[in-house]
């Protein structure tokens, strides 16, 4: 035992699935309440993979660009192609065929099926490039945790997730055998009407990317799952409990074409096309790993209330404050990494960009930045926005393997992972939520 | 503005009438707060929320107006919007609250 954890790898993957977004929430839900002409004018925005994979957020997710280097790209992104790679070096784009064959793969229950049939009794039919492709099936009748709708959510989770887990695996060349414990910090309440939200998609994402001696559980917390999930990850290997422990999540379905209405209103493609996830692996100290200080956690406790300055204060300055630091000396700060061009024409503004501005008023407000220098903040603290709007993937983690290479390399010296979560949209409290935690370079 | 919002805002105008109400918002980008603005007075533009085709008329101030900031205590205003009005062009801001439906 350490006493110390180090983060080894992290991998993220994108499943490009046109043909899923009118099952998204918000598309479902409209196409249910008004078919006159939505569907045709829906499809007709769609993309398809070459144009997903020229996307340059997405080349910047899988590590093929850098995120600063989308300050560059001209906008709109989508209208600036840049060269469509399917592989990078941090994770890779599959296509809706790829997609569809592994969860036919991965569903263990025979309700996913790609037999060209349309869905029967309470089912979904699952397209392909205007083409009947299979359906999705129920598993109760009675049950809403286990109708089609949700099993196609999870199953989608459960995929991508484990897409992103071999990837991790295959690079880092770790031996799926030698994982011993999965965390898993997707969104999906996995589990039927006794136990919705019951859990451990973890344990499921494992078996199919055939870690045979992992156990594991689901840590839940909106979309700030995934920065709880890594300091829990990072606490377990501190202790001793477990030598490695992955940290893993599968993309939200629920969230395809959330925006749509916006992009359609202002001529752009619907870009919430994409599922994601992400994989990342936690170890010991060692290989020059970057390392996770447990000792400068921030969290949004209870009692803080809601306000920003709140929130923060809780966040960034209290945790570098034990460490007798200030907000400028952390060298790049990773909040919601939103694509600005999802929501923009949504009416949502730019997340990150709203996000640097708020921390580096803070650090005005505290006297460690001249308020004259507050426009620069973003620019040398902070990164723009290239992630899908899939929640808990957009918060912090589609910065992580790029700010592992920058620590390696001596680039930076320090990076704060911050997410936040809506508590609220629960309805059982008015809190929100947020988690951070600040990596270094390795000792060794 | 999203539905979940307009729902809410709906809900306590069935409630309460509209005659008592005023809608304070506290959007930080200039899009956002003319969509506000507009739905809560004329009806939800996008046409997809429960304000969708219902005009409210309800009068509508931004949390960073000059006679708003003077109604609160200067404590808690800075505890709740002072990194909020670090942020923003003040100014900007009033001047598009300026221009919100049935101020002219």
């Amino acid at each position: 035992m350490t006493g110390r954890a180090a983060v080894h790898s992290c991998s993220l993957v994108l499943a490009h699935a046109p043909d899923l977004v009118r099952h998204g929430s918000k598309p479902a839900r409209e196409l249910a309440a008004d078919a006159d002409g939505l569907l045709a004018s829906l499809t007709k925005a769609l993309r398809s993979y070459d144009d997903a994979l020229g996307y340059a957020p997405h080349q910047a997710l899988i590590g093929n660009l850098r995120p600063e280097a989308l300050r560059d790209v001209e906008r709109p992104w989508w209208g600036h192609q840049t060269e469509p790679r399917a592989d990078g070096p941090f994770g890779v784009i599959v296509d809706e065929v790829e997609l569809y064959r592994r969860m036919e793969a991965a569903d263990s229950f025979g309700l996913f099926k790609l037999d060209g049939s349309p869905a029967v009794d309470g089912g979904l039919t699952i397209e392909q490039a205007g083409r009947i492709a299979g359906s999705m099936a129920g598993a109760h009748d009675l049950d809403e945790s286990l109708s089609a709708p949700v099993l196609l959510e999870n199953l989608a989770c459960k995929v991508t997730g484990a897409l992103a887990l071999e990837r991790l695996l295959r690079t880092t060349g770790f031996p799926p055998e030698d994982v011993p414990y999965v965390i898993g910090s997707g969104e999906e309440a996995v589990g039927d009407r006794y136990q919705r939200g019951g859990g451990n998609l973890a344990k499921a994402i494992a078996e199919q990317a055939g870690c045979v001696n992992a156990s594991g559980s689901d840590v839940k917390a909106f979309c700030c799952g995934p920065v709880h999930a890594l300091v829990v990850a990072a606490s377990l290997v501190a202790a001793g409990v477990y030598p490695n422990v992955v940290v893993v999540a599968g993309g939200s379905l629920a969230k395809l074409g959330m925006k749509f209405a916006g992009a359609l209103r202002h001529g752009a493609p619907v870009l919430e096309d994409v599922l994601a996830g992400f994989a990342i692996l936690v170890g010991p100290p060692g290989d020059g790993a970057p390392e996770l200080r447990l000792d400068a956690i921030g969290r949004h406790r209870v009692g803080s209330g809601s306000a920003q300055q709140a929130v923060l204060e809780d966040l960034v300055v209290e945790p570098l404050e034990r460490l007798g630091r200030g907000i400028l000396d952390v060298d790049r700060y990773a909040t919601e990494l939103h694509d600005p061009e999802i929501t923009e024409p949504a009416g949502a503004g730019n997340v990150p960009s709203r996000n640097y501005r708020l921390i580096g008023a803070l650090a005005v407000r505290r006297g460690e930045l001249p308020r004259d220098e507050l426009d620069g903040f973003e620019r040398t603290h902070g990164l723009p926005g290239f992630s899908p709007t899939q929640g808990h993937v957009a918060s912090a983690v589609p910065w992580l393997p790029h700010g592992l290479t920058a620590l390696r390399t001596g680039e930076i010296g320090s990076t704060m992972l911050l997410a936040k979560g809506s508590l609220f949209l629960g309805r059982m409290t008015e809190l929100a939520d947020g988690m951070s935690i600040l990596l270094e370079p390795g000792k060794e | 503005m999203d539905p979940e919002n307009q729902d809410r805002i709906k809900g306590l105008v069935d409630e309460y009438g509209a005659d008592d109400l005023v809608v304070v918002l506290g959007a930080a980008d200039l899009e956002s707060l003319e969509v506000a603005a507009e739905t809560v007075t004329l009806g939800d533009p996008a046409y997809v929320g429960p304000l969708a085709g219902v005009q409210l008329g309800l009068p509508v101030i931004h949390i960073l107006e000059e006679d708003v900031k003077e109604q609160v205590d200067a404590g808690v205003y800075d505890e709740q919007v002072g990194l909020l009005e670090m942020t923003l062009d003040v100014e900007q801001v009033r001047e598009a609250a300026r221009k919100f439906p049935g101020r002219e």
